[in-house]
């Protein structure tokens, strides 16, 4: 079997969950060999991808003031490098992007979005749940290594002890790669909660939310939870909510375990977002409203009795 | 400054949307074509840059004859000209080719900017403006939530996972938009009116300058082994609040191990 690359996501100095089920997808492909850009790859880091399959990480110490090109130039040098069978990368927009890149940089194919990647004979079929999860897809890629982008929270992360080598991988970024440059970085404040894409657990609120000081109860249920908190286009076109926080076709895509809409009518905007959520929930007034047809579990109520009256009895279950 | 703007019809954001069976591509018939809800964001960018520094907007669209619906909306909405990349060659054409296409046919035309919105509706890969910005060997400055030109150097706050960063280059550029940037303008019954005797450049394949084998379905790098509907979702239960709701809700979730 051959190499499969795995690019690293490395957020605040840590490796994102999405990196671990890359690597445990890879492993149906064949060796994982994981891709690291930029710094910071000490040995606890080698030591936790050598723990998800990864054989060896290669190591592209590339500045990062310049955002998503120097990426595609690591990974079309770590491609020279190892000729792999595939290439996953996580379907971040910085993911995508890189990826984008480096399909025209090797002249192959690409995939995004993937939620599954399975070996059929000599090719690799990806499985992509498309149209706001109406839809599943099974693609391959016909001309080149296929790049394949994988969506967050799409196969929990499983252990595999392997020996995990690092080692150097020499980038000579293009003369393109480098016109951009960062001058500056804000970070927006996180509140401590779980990113979006990546929690277990998605709790969102919409129009029946009727207000920003509305989302509070939004967020009492979602903390009692260790959930992140979401938004429908309606709360976050009204200023309710901040707009990274929305869930759906002109926003984010999550993929929970559990997924609970309060509020939230389900108009295919949002539930393109939200659809494939291994459990939903809804909380809404009108029993017409056509995210009941999604629910596992549906509360026809007021989101001000029913979510505070939940966070109490969680609260209580906890202590 | 001369800015083009690449825009993109798609069903209407609303509707279903369905594969055909035929050829697996996007079933554009069946309902009502629209431009792309983020291509008015990058419309309305283009046309606050120029009305601040000068210049000129041109829209640019690869579709079917009926997305000539599209560069009209945004010449209504302001642009000064369009280019319409249409040919029944470049049906099914991937990402790969329709950035070679658009790329083609950017190049040599005087641009500073080139602007997108950030992803289509339909397909949702938001690739095409990296990819242009490769092929083009141009600064790629893409989610951007705010954009600046001052003389030859454009500035972008580009959306991170943990907030924005300022990215600055020199022109030209490409540049994609996110939703918050703006606030899009709805065309005047004036602007509408104008729109009907702004120029409109059709181009065919062969025109554009890229090589008939090198799009369309056939020539697509990557494709649809098969498709289904998802099996539809086993009916939930759905109770009604009777003072109790949260309490029966609290022992779903425990009953699935949530809580």
């Amino acid at each position: 079997m051959g190499d499969v690359l795995v690019l690293v996501d490395v957020v605040d100095g840590s490796i994102r969950k999405s990196t671990l089920e890359l690597l445990t997808l890879a492993r149906r492909l064949g060796t994982p060999v994981a891709v690291w850009v930029g710094g910071g790859c000490d040995d606890s880091a080698v030591a936790t991808l050598g723990e998800h399959g990864a054989s060896a990480v290669l190591v592209a110490d590339v500045s990062a003031d310049h955002p998503v090109a120097p990426v595609a130039d690591a990974l079309a040098a770590a491609v020279a490098a190892t000729s792999p069978v595939a290439v996953l990368v996580p379907s971040t927009a910085d993911g995508k992007e890189a990826a984008a890149r480096l399909a025209l940089k090797i002249g192959a194919g690409i995939i995004t979005d993937a939620v599954d990647v399975a070996a059929d004979g000599d090719r690799i079929v990806a499985t992509q749940s498309v149209f706001g999860g109406s839809t599943v897809v099974h693609s391959t890629v016909t001309h080149g290594i296929p790049v394949i982008t994988v969506r967050g929270n799409s196969i929990a992360p499983e252990a595999a002890t392997t020996a995990c080598e690092r080692r150097d991988l020499p980038v000579t970024l293009a003369p393109s790669s480098t016109l951009a440059r960062v001058t500056g970085r804000t970070v927006a404040a996180k509140g401590g909660r779980p990113e979006l894409t990546e929690a277990a657990i998605v709790v969102s609120g919409g129009r029946g939310v009727g207000s920003a000081d509305g989302f509070a109860v939004i967020e009492a249920l979602a903390d009692s939870l260790g959930a992140a908190v979401g938004a429908s286009r309606a709360a976050t076109d009204a200023g309710w909510y901040p707009h990274q926080y929305q869930v759906g076709q002109t926003g984010k895509t999550v993929s929970p375990q559990l997924y609970i809409a309060n509020g939230i009518s389900g108009a295919i905007q949002h539930r393109a977002g939200m659809q494939t959520s291994k459990t939903i929930v809804v909380v809404n007034k009108d029993p017409e409203a056509p995210i009941f047809e999604l629910a596992d579990y549906g509360v026809v109520g007021d989101l001000f009795t029913v979510v505070p009256q939940l966070t109490d009895v969680i609260a209580k279950k906890a202590d | 400054m001369k800015i083009a703007v690449c825009v993109k019809q798609v069903p209407d954001t609303w509707a279903e949307k369905r594969l055909l069976p035929e050829d697996a591509t996007l079933d554009r018939e069946s309902a009502d074509g629209v431009m792309n809800e983020l291509d008015e964001y990058a419309v309305e960018e283009a046309l606050k840059l120029v009305e601040a520094a000068g210049g000129e907007v041109v829209v640019v669209t690869m579709g079917p004859e009926r997305a000539a619906e599209t560069v009209r909306k945004a010449l209504s909405m302001g642009a000064d000209s369009g280019i319409h990349i249409v040919d029944p060659g470049l049906h099914g054409s991937d990402a790969i080719a329709t950035s070679a296409v658009l790329a083609q046919a950017l190049e040599g035309r005087g641009f500073d900017l080139v602007v997108f919105g950030s992803e289509s509706t339909d397909a949702r890969m938001s690739v095409v403006p990296a990819m242009v910005a490769e092929r083009l060997g141009w600064a790629q400055l893409t989610f951007a939530q705010r954009v600046a030109v001052d003389g030859g150097e454009i500035t972008i706050d580009r959306v991170t996972e943990t907030g924005f960063a300022t990215v600055t280059a020199a022109l030209p550029a490409v540049v994609s938009v996110v939703e918050k940037i703006n606030e899009p303008r709805y065309p005047s019954f004036k602007g509408i009116m104008a729109a009907k005797k702004k120029p409109v450049e059709s181009l065919s394949i062969a025109e554009v300058g890229v090589d008939p084998a090198s799009v369309g379905a056939a020539a697509a790098w990557s494709a649809v082994a098969d498709f289904a509907a998802r099996p539809p979702k086993a009916a939930g239960v759905v109770v009604t609040d009777e003072g109790d709701g949260g309490v029966r809700l609290a022992t779903f979730l425990s009953e699935q191990k949530f809580i």
